[in-house]
């Protein structure tokens, strides 16, 4: 075993600071070290994308890349992208347009999109279809997730949205941890 | 899937970096994106012992445009390359074919350096940087040197960087206002290597090619410029019958390896198919 | 007050069966709450990793751990040496034949397990792994079925030489695992003697991978004081692997514990009983300590169940105007070095005699035999019930083949020997007896919203156009699945009849909790099975809380495969709902001092039948049923159901598929895809069009570019996400459904089952288009995948490609 090296960054707007080998790939620093279990492991080969997570603004396949290469970073996971109990738009989104099955490649899917639509608020079908390809699920058919999207968009641009899941609204996420 | 242990440094100059190549010579290699050298690594068919991560190096990434030429640092991802507005201007054959690469996460990540430096005929930048008569910025123990890309692809993950070396910048001069572009890629999904792609440049005046360049992808031991095919076309109409003379010469040079993607056979017929694709595509961007 | 309006709101809080109620199960998914195996940690866990052979057929002449032993932070390193003493080192498989958990004296498949490394972690364990030192002699290989036969094939399994039966009957060849066969022989001989007009195909269903996105894998924590084992488990069928492991462990069941938490996907991959799993327990066993094994998605792919591998000659006989009147079916199934298929026990080829669709054919003879190689182990059906998919395909291909034969539109000659909705329930000459099926309507629906006669058109004059770069392929099934195994008189597992289960409790402020035998890995049984709860008890969804998958809680049952959750669990759900019902019956009557028979069950309550006002709800009646129940009564209002289906439930449908191939690339684009499915009574619409969208996607990535395939050494090539297809949002076609109901008589709702279809009937509807893009041009059959290469390689030989 080599040396340990200690790396700080930011998760999900904490800080946190964790003892690793240099070889320590960021996905196992999160799912062992951190008790992040959201993003998932699929594939190792930077394939499937179910390890998502956003590093400093970018969507990065967590499980290529080493934990030391995170010093400093700004790391959020799906477990940060709810805030203060509210749901993110892509969360009801998900929900309310079937978006998930299995739910395995969900966080990835999710915290993928989250970032796609800082950069397009507005995409197409299209759009979303090339720039979501790099997240495999094998329950959807992704036409959900598309539609998911799409209405997380229009949310997040402040347009209407039908909202019909008895979860969504205001304290969504607690009362969910409640049941 | 869990690489060798090994040692990890964090240059934060270009400096140091060269240093560290030095001092442990082969045990040591490079971390620029990650995506071809970390599957490597966990796989265990590279074990370095000493992995230099150029990510902390200032300076190394960027596009900018300096006189006729335009200057890509070697760190520059492909995503920066995808939404640089000046690439758009002006290379919009590197946006093509950067939208074509691996998945929007690797993209993010993955290096043009990288792309190139891996000496990987599968990776899409080398056949290009062959179109686009780039060359390459390597910085060594020695100072600087500049490598045209006819002269940097040797051979399958051979290149000519001594292994002190570390590409810094990529210079691409900027094509005749008017040149047509097209990156033909054929590919079985997203995130697959080509199992035959061609770049094209061209230059026409009226119905004839004044110049043309054309590059291929994962069809040899290295990336390939068909030159034959370029003499053919460059002063003739750009006819039907042209452009299968061409297709032709750019088959004849092709020699890929089989692999699940289809035999010599289908990738050489292939090679042939994205030139036509990429020319008559070109074509149409021309302004004559 | 008893309004419309009323009515509907109590209608909309119910969120019974037929609603889109949202799905239960989301909110922690959304959130990265799931709970999946390797998201488990428990205190002193340690880490297993698997050692496996780089050959694909040698004898093992010695194993040095040592090394491996000394590394820092290895608790152990297991070979079969090891496990020989516990008589751990072979297992019985589902399909009656056994297993090698760690490699016995010789390995018969590239990446066979060898050894198991047990670490602190799994990044020593990794390390360690690669110490363990194992010397091979190689044999010869054999990978084809066909070859495997041979007199001087190389023999794969030594541990069966001179066994001249198996667990099927008789084995003709040291490499035979059974011959079955099903039909009348004689009968259909004379038939095909006596033919207007025959037909016959050759065609490889070929090898492929269900490759859920989580791998296989488990935490096994043996408790050594009290002598419990628990046993965190990927696993589609926790009961089963109980039963299992109390076979092989000698520990009884009662202390044995296995839950199925959250399960990434599992469309078969997770029914079997893997080596890792009992490493991982003998480990914990040994060590006293949790061990988890998780699977690489390398290994997940080139070791833990294939699906198909199906050699089969299909053979019509009809007379000229395309009625059918016999098929006959051989098959050639390669099983890989060991049988561990999961079939119930009496079908070895699982439920293949449905191929004769949904057909009125009155004759037919199926035979099949099995065969090892050495390839991995499987067999599984990957998102079908038992073997259907290549039985659908079989037909399906055949009948497309004789249409082509006698120049009769594909339709047509559907639509001429379609099973009449009057001949149901259908006994087919393979033995089965149809439930109910609608067909030519169903035909019709898509017919009509695909504007066929135009395709049909579209086509002509692309084909008389020379220039043109595209062919244009049109796809037709109508398919006839059968699932919800089933009726325990003919399918068992282990001896175990193919029940399933449902327990139901309703606590005193009218909430309830539910369990079942089955378990979800993403089919939504948490949302749908409180719809049937709630439409048959009148408790409203929200307040059901569902639980599967922990067989300490959970009743027994066979698991979620084969799409039997709906048909066996569902009716369990249902029949014990009723059950409850039937007991608040008696409540209410005592309540209201009535007779039970003057109430009528209105929604959420009991009402007293032509007097408005008087009832009581069912949150009235759950109080009482724990403190004012009628004299005699038993307190509490709890149910248990075991339900052994009648017959197998038969789901149809009718899909067409549009697409063009560009003949210079072999290039496909699916243009459009319509898929009409019966499922019979459905539940929940927004679950079934999602299970849709699934079936059809991996429908769609076996028939295009799904295939596990070999060298002559017997290396597995492409057994990464780069090389085996799993289509991404780029690729992946947009889909068109559409419904038609014709429910199951036989079961409680009416409900058939249904997340496989798509699976099942898209695949030969892909096959369908593909060869039609072709058929004028005098070709009735490509094999799968139907990657661009290989149509390309049509396109060449047919000299169009260029």
């Amino acid at each position: 075993m080599s040396q340990t090296v200690k790396v700080t960054f930011k998760l999900n707007d904490r800080p946190v600071e964790v003892l690793v080998e240099p070889r320590e790939l960021l996905i196992h620093t999160l799912r062992e070290k951190l008790a992040h279990t959201g993003p998932h492991i699929g594939c190792e080969t930077s394939h499937c994308g179910a390890c998502t997570v956003d590093m400093n603004g970018a969507s990065l396949k967590s499980c290529t890349i080493l934990t030391v290469q995170c010093e400093g970073a700004d790391i959020l996971t799906i477990e940060g992208i709810a805030k203060n109990g509210e749901l993110h738009a892509l969360q009801e989104g998900f929900m309310q347009e079937h978006g998930l099955q299995c739910g395995f490649c969900t966080p990835g899917m999710i915290t993928r999109a989250y970032r796609l639509l800082q950069e397009i608020p507005d995409p197409t079908e299209e759009e979303i279809r090339y720039w979501m390809a790099g997240n495999l699920c094998r329950c959807t058919g992704y036409q959900n997730i598309v539609k998911s999207i799409q209405y997380a968009a229009r949310k997040l641009r402040g347009e209407p949205v039908e909202t019909s899941h008895p979860l969504m609204g205001e304290k969504a996420a607690q009362s969910e941890m409640a049941g | 899937m869990i690489p060798k242990p090994f040692e990890y440094h964090s240059p934060q100059s270009l400096g140091d970096a060269v240093a560290m190549l030095q001092q442990y010579g082969d045990e040591a290699k490079l971390l620029a994106g990650g995506h071809s050298l970390l599957p490597m690594m966990k796989l265990r068919f590279a074990m370095p012992s000493h992995l230099i991560d150029l990510n902390r190096i200032p300076d190394l990434a960027g596009v900018s445009e300096s006189g006729n030429e335009i200057r890509i640092g070697a760190m520059t991802t492909e995503n920066q390359l995808i939404w640089s507005e000046l690439l758009q201007r002006k290379l919009p054959l590197l946006v093509e074919a950067a939208r074509l690469i691996a998945d929007p996460q690797v993209r993010y990540r993955g290096t043009i350096g990288g792309d190139i430096a891996h000496g990987d005929p599968g990776n899409d930048h080398p056949a290009l940087m062959l179109t686009l008569d780039a060359s390459f910025v390597l910085a060594g123990a020695n100072g600087e040197r500049v490598v045209p890309a006819s002269e940097f692809f040797l051979g399958t993950y051979y290149t000519a960087m001594n292994p002190d070396e570390i590409m810094t910048q990529i210079r691409i001069p900027v094509p005749p206002q008017g040149t047509g572009w097209c990156y033909a890629k054929l590919k079985r999904k997203t995130g697959d290597f080509a199992a035959a792609a061609a770049a094209v440049l061209l230059q026409m005046k009226g119905d004839t090619c004044t110049g043309v360049a054309i590059g291929l992808t994962n069809l040899g031991p290295t990336a390939l410029r068909a030159s034959d095919a370029e003499a053919a076309l460059t002063g003739q109409p750009l006819t039907a019958d042209a452009i299968e003379a061409a297709a032709q010469k750019v088959m004849a040079i092709c020699e890929p390896a089989a692999d699940l993607r289809g035999d010599e056979t289908y990738k050489t017929a292939m090679a042939g198919e994205m030139f036509r694709k990429a020319i008559r595509t070109a074509m149409e961007r021309c302004t004559r | 007050m008893d309004t419309v309006a009323d009515q509907t709101e109590r209608l909309g809080k119910l969120e019974g069966m037929g609603c889109s109620r949202k799905r239960r199960e989301d909110p922690r998914f959304i959130q990265g709450k799931g709970n999946y195996v390797d998201d488990i940690k428990m205190p002193g866990m340690l880490f297993g990793v698997m050692v496996r052979s780089p050959y694909a057929h040698a004898r093992i002449k010695k194993i040095d751990t040592s090394k491996a032993k000394a590394h820092p932070g290895v608790y152990a390193v297991l070979t079969a040496e090891d496990l020989k003493p516990l008589k751990l080192h072979w297992m019985p498989t589902l399909a009656g034949d056994v297993q090698a958990v760690l490699a016995d004296e010789k390995v018969s498949f590239q990446n066979q397990e060898v050894a198991f490394v047990v670490a602190e972690d799994r990044y020593v364990a990794a390390d360690a792994a690669e110490l363990v030192e194992v010397e091979y002699e190689p044999l010869p290989v054999v990978i084809d079925p066909f070859k495997a036969l041979a007199p001087d094939a190389p023999v794969i399994r030594d541990d069966l030489q001179g066994k001249d039966t198996g667990s099927h009957g008789a084995r003709k060849h040291h490499n035979h695992i059974f011959n079955w066969e099903v039909g009348d022989r004689d009968k259909t001989e004379r038939v095909f003697a006596d033919a207007e007009v025959t037909v016959k195909q050759d065609m490889l269903y070929p090898r492929v991978h269900p490759c859920p996105l989580e791998t296989c894998g488990c935490v096994a924590s043996f408790d050594k004081i009290r002598g419990d084992l628990t046993v965190y488990i990927t696993s589609q069928a926790p009961h089963v692997v109980r039963t299992v492991v109390g076979l092989l462990s000698t520990i009884p069941e009662s202390k044995i514990r296995i839950i199925s938490p959250d399960i990434g996907g599992g469309f078969g991959n997770k029914v079997g009983v893997y080596p890792g799993y009992v490493a991982a327990i003998v480990a914990s066993i040994v060590l006293g300590r949790p061990v988890k094994w998780i699977e690489s998605r390398q290994e997940n792919l080139t070791t833990t169940a294939f699906a198909r591998d199906y050699h089969m000659t299909g053979e019509l006989a009809a007379d000229k105007d395309g009625r059918i009147k016999a098929l006959r079916v051989k098959v050639i199934a390669d099983h890989g070095a060991f049988d561990a298929c999961a079939d119930p026990t009496k079908y070895p080829a699982g439920l293949f005699h449905v191929c004769t669709g949904s057909y009125d054919i009155p004759n037919a003879f199926v035979s099949v035999d099995g065969v090892y190689t050495n390839k991995f182990p499987g067999g599984v059906a990957y998102r079908c019930s038992f073997r259907v998919t290549e039985a659908v395909y079989l037909v399906e291909r055949m009948i497309d083949t004789l249409a082509l034969k006698l120049g009769i539109d594909r339709a047509e000659i559907r639509k001429r020997n379609f099973i009449r909705k009057d001949q149901f329930p259908y006994a087919t000459p393979l033995g089965l007896e149809y439930d109910s099926g609608d067909y030519a309507p169903a035909l019709d629906k898509v017919l009509a919203a695909m504007d066929y006669q135009g395709l049909l058109a579209e086509q002509a004059k692309k084909r008389a156009d020379p220039d043109s770069p595209t062919l244009m392929g049109i796809g037709i099934c109508t398919f006839t699945e059968i699932v919800g195994a089933g009726p325990s008189k003919n399918c068992d597992i282990l001896g175990i009849g193919m029940f399933d289960s449902c327990e139901i409790r309703v606590h005193p402020d009218g909430s309830a909790i539910a369990r079942m035998g089955t378990i979800t890995q993403g089919q939504g049984h948490q949302t749908t099975y409180a719809q049937i709860i709630a439409t048959e008890t009148g408790i409203p969804a929200s307040m059901i809380h569902t639980e599967e998958g922990d067989t300490a809680t959970a009743p027994y049952g066979l698991g979620t495969y084969g799409s039997r959750s709906t048909p066996v669990a569902g009716a369990a759900v249902a029949n014990a709902s009723r059950k409850i019902r039937e007991k608040a019956r008696q409540i209410a009557a005592h309540l209201l001092e009535v007779a039970p028979d003057d109430l009528e069950f209105d929604l959420d309550q009991f009402r007293v039948k032509g007097v408005p006002g008087k009832a009581k709800s069912m949150k009235e009646i759950a109080w009482a049923a724990y403190n004012n129940v009628p004299p005699g009564m038993e307190h509490g209002l709890e149910a248990v159901d075991y339900y052994d289906p009648p017959n197998f439930t038969f789901p149809f449908g009718a899909y067409m598929c549009v697409l063009d191939i560009d003949r210079h690339t072999g290039e496909t684009q699916v243009r459009r895809f319509y898929a009409l499915d019966d499922c019979g009574t459905r539940i929940n619409p927004m679950i079934i069009e999602g299970q849709i969208h699934g079936g059809l996607t991996e429908g769609f990535a076996v028939a295009m570019g799904q295939q596990m395939p070999y060298d002559d050494e017997g290396n597995v090539m492409g057994s990464t996400l780069m090389d085996y297809f799993v289509p991404t949002s780029m690729e992946t076609p947009k889909w068109e459904t559409d419904f038609t109901v014709t429910p199951s008589p036989h079961h409680p709702i009416g409900a058939k089952g249904v997340a496989e279809s798509p699976h099942v009937g898209s695949i030969p509807c892909f096959t369908s288009a593909v060869v039609d893009a072709f058929s004028h041009l005098g070709v009735t059959h490509m094999n799968m995948p139907h990657s661009s290469y290989r149509v390309w390689q049509q396109c060449q030989a047919l000299g169009i490609a260029n």
